[in-house]
């Protein structure tokens, strides 16, 4: 038995997933790395003991299985200090307009899945009384845009999930932190054209959960820029903001 | 296409850049033409392919670590930079580390680095026991001293040319400290800097920097730095056995006009900070290894210093035999332009590990020059000194050197070849570098 804290990260394998278990590794936490293929993390675990000599352990986890959600949680062998959620799907906003079922897994990955797996380990936390959880939502869920409104308007639905269960659990000793990247360079992200003073190394966005989680900030944009933008974008009216494009 | 360059920034190509993410996806990514790419830190075009440059920064894991002996097993991409900061908190730092520590495992191997140790330690090669190897035919074989070891000592210092590193196993130095006991020597002139570098022969880290702006009596005058691994009883009270290596905040955010280095701020640079080293020379002190081994890494993109038109680094080695005189009549007409920058760096090296490997036992001399002007021509009138003295130029920096230069430099290019073609028939590893050295057109 350890008596080191330990960090759930669902999307493990995502480039933020990775970057987020090694800065929680560094500072000292034990890993539990999830996610759907479990063999395509060995590599990254085998990376965590070798750099950090800390316990790594493997889960498998489908964010858009949400009946296997209940024996997950129950499966794992302690319930952690940190859960971390990761996981969604950018999709194609273009082929989101007229497929359905696209449109349904970009909604479903990064709206219902991750809520609801949250929530569970809300629960399990507040009856412990400790535990702080992570959501990675995206500067896309604070308004609706042209380009990618599917994608951003379930962010939205995740960020206000967030924002309520904060608002609930913060009497009961647990926390929950609310991260919105803006660009980071990415696998999600390659082949895309990113404006290069608002991105960031996903690296950036890993050290930035970890502090956030000491910290108990409640909602982050790793790059205090985006604030800014989003806050322009937010505020623009509607009868200006409907004739953008972007 | 993309257009791609290296650290000084000329030449600037198009290329074919590509990020794969797995080893199949390396495998898939090799055709006619390619060559591997870390963190774009060699400064010429030895890292940009001729039709497409394999991108390998996405390989950032460690396999495996052995703290008993020091053994490691990387990815080829992962960072020295990295290396260095989880590891020596754990006590273990690389053997050899070059000027910079953004380079990438796979080019520190490809490149053969050598950093200050290299007179009594070697390069980076000496420190790898085995490389897995993705050769141009396609095959994966791991190459050591026992195994493929041709392979091997082809692709220590075979500017990647032999295939695509895909992984290594590095041993690693096991430190009391991440800090450096250093102490200034003061040299009036080129014959006191030699020789206090020859002094020092014992000394395990010795570096000379040179005024390059200096003429005359004073020709050749320098700073040269000492450094020892320093023990956990030597360092200052309360200091954390393990120095903070901060991440460059501060940068140069534009390219500056090209006027900025001109003879007059050169010169006023160098004999300030002549005067500032040779105040503290004599007396000893405790450095943290980041300043010690990296003082340029603290100032982030320090290439555009020289504007958009970039520079060139001109790295020469030069046997033992003679070097004095060769220096000094280089260094002689480099004062006389008096637009060589702040970078003139000596050293000595010893024997050199790789069959390409650019180190030879002599001194080697780098100097910077913004690119503008008759600097091509310049460079190609020391290049003949040097080819005269027997020496020859490091590949990582080159840009612009002759095919003869080259030939005349490298005597086991034919050897070399031999070996390339075993493991490539139909040459489908080639970069600029390559194209414009060597390879048959």
């Amino acid at each position: 038995m350890t008596s080191r804290k330990t960090v759930l990260v669902l999307g493990g394998s995502s480039d933020i997933g990775r970057a987020a278990a090694r800065a929680f590794a560094k500072a000292g936490y034990d890993v539990v790395l999830a996610g759907r293929d479990v063999a395509a993390l060995e590599p990254d675990a085998a990376d965590l003991r070798a750099r950090y000599d800390i316990d790594v352990s493997l889960a498998r986890f489908d964010v858009l299985d949400t009946a296997s959600f209940d024996a997950f949680a129950g499966s794992l062998s302690a319930l952690p200090d940190v859960v971390i959620s990761i996981v969604g799907l950018l999709g194609v906003q273009q082929n989101a307009e007229s497929d359905l079922a696209h449109a349904t897994a970009i909604m479903r990955s990064n709206y219902e899945g991750p809520s609801l797996i949250l929530g569970l380990f809300a629960e399990k936390f507040l009856a412990r009384g400790s535990g702080t959880l992570v959501g990675v939502s995206s500067v896309a869920g604070d308004r609706g845009r042209a380009s990618n409104y599917v994608y951003g308007s379930a962010k939205a639905g995740f960020s206000a999930f967030l924002s309520g269960l904060r608002a609930r659990s913060s009497r009961g000793g647990v926390h929950v932190v609310t991260v919105k990247p803006g660009f980071v360079r990415t696998r999600m992200t390659e082949g895309m054209k990113l404006i290069g003073p608002l991105t960031v190394e996903a690296s950036v966005v890993g050290d930035a959960i970890l502090q956030a989680v000491e910290r108990k900030t409640d909602v982050v944009y790793v790059s205090g820029k985006w604030r800014l933008v989003m806050l322009i974008i937010k505020t623009l009216p509607e009868a200006v903001f409907k004739k953008l494009k972007f | 296409m993309t257009l791609v360059s290296g650290w000084g920034r000329f030449p600037v190509v198009d290329s074919e850049v590509l990020r794969p993410r797995s080893f199949a996806a390396v495998g898939e990514a090799v055709s006619a033409g390619s060559i591997a790419r870390g963190n774009g830190r060699a400064y010429g075009d030895a890292a940009i392919g001729a039709l497409r440059t394999v991108t390998m920064t996405g390989f950032d894991r460690v396999r495996s670590f052995d703290p008993a002996s020091g053994r490691i097993r990387l990815e080829a991409g992962v960072l020295l930079s990295d290396l260095i900061d989880t590891f020596g908190p754990r006590g273990f730092l690389p053997f050899v580390v070059p000027g910079t520590r953004f380079v990438s495992i796979g080019g520190a191997i490809a490149a053969d680095v050598h950093g200050k140790n290299h007179h009594c330690e070697g390069g980076f090669g000496r420190y790898v026991d085995s490389i897995l190897l993705r050769t141009g035919q396609g095959e994966t074989i791991e190459a050591s001293r026992e195994q493929n070891s041709d392979a091997f000592f082809a692709t220590i210092g075979g500017m990647g040319l032999t295939g695509i590193i895909l992984e290594a196993t590095l041993r690693l130095r096991q430190v009391e400290t991440g800090w450096i006991r250093e102490r200034v020597i003061s040299a009036s002139d080129l014959d006191a800097a030699m020789r206090a570098l020859e002094m020092s022969d014992s000394a395990t880290y010795s570096v000379a920097w040179i005024d390059c702006a200096a003429r005359g009596r004073d020709l050749g005058r320098s700073l040269i730095y000492l450094g020892e691994q320093a023990a956990r009883d030597e360092l200052p009270a309360g200091a954390a056995a393990f120095p903070v290596g901060k991440d460059p905040g501060l940068g140069v955010p534009v390219d500056l006009p090209s006027m900025t280095l001109n003879r007059f701020s050169i010169r006023a640079f160098n004999e300030l900070y002549y005067r500032m080293g040779a105040r503290r020379a004599g007396g000893g002190r405790v450095v943290s290894l980041y300043p010690y081994f990296f003082p340029l890494d603290s100032l982030k993109d320090w290439n555009r210093i020289y504007g958009k038109r970039g520079f060139l680094q001109h790295q020469c080695v030069v046997p033992e035999t003679g070097a004095r005189d060769v220096l000094g009549d280089l260094l002689d007409r480099v004062a006389r332009r008096g637009d060589a920058s702040f970078l003139a760096v000596l050293k000595r090296l010893g024997q050199g590990d790789g069959i390409l490997s650019f180190p030879l036992p002599g001194y080697t001399l780098a100097l910077d020059f913004p690119l503008r002007g008759d600097i091509l021509n310049f460079l190609d009138e020391i290049d003949r000194l040097v080819v005269a003295a027997g020496g020859r130029l490091y590949l990582a920096k080159d840009a612009r050197q002759s095919r003869a230069t080259f030939a005349a430099g490298y005597p086991a290019l034919s050897r070399f070849n031999a070996i390339r073609k075993s493991l490539d028939p139909a040459g489908n590893i080639r970069s600029k570098l390559s194209q414009r050295l060597f390879d048959e057109v």
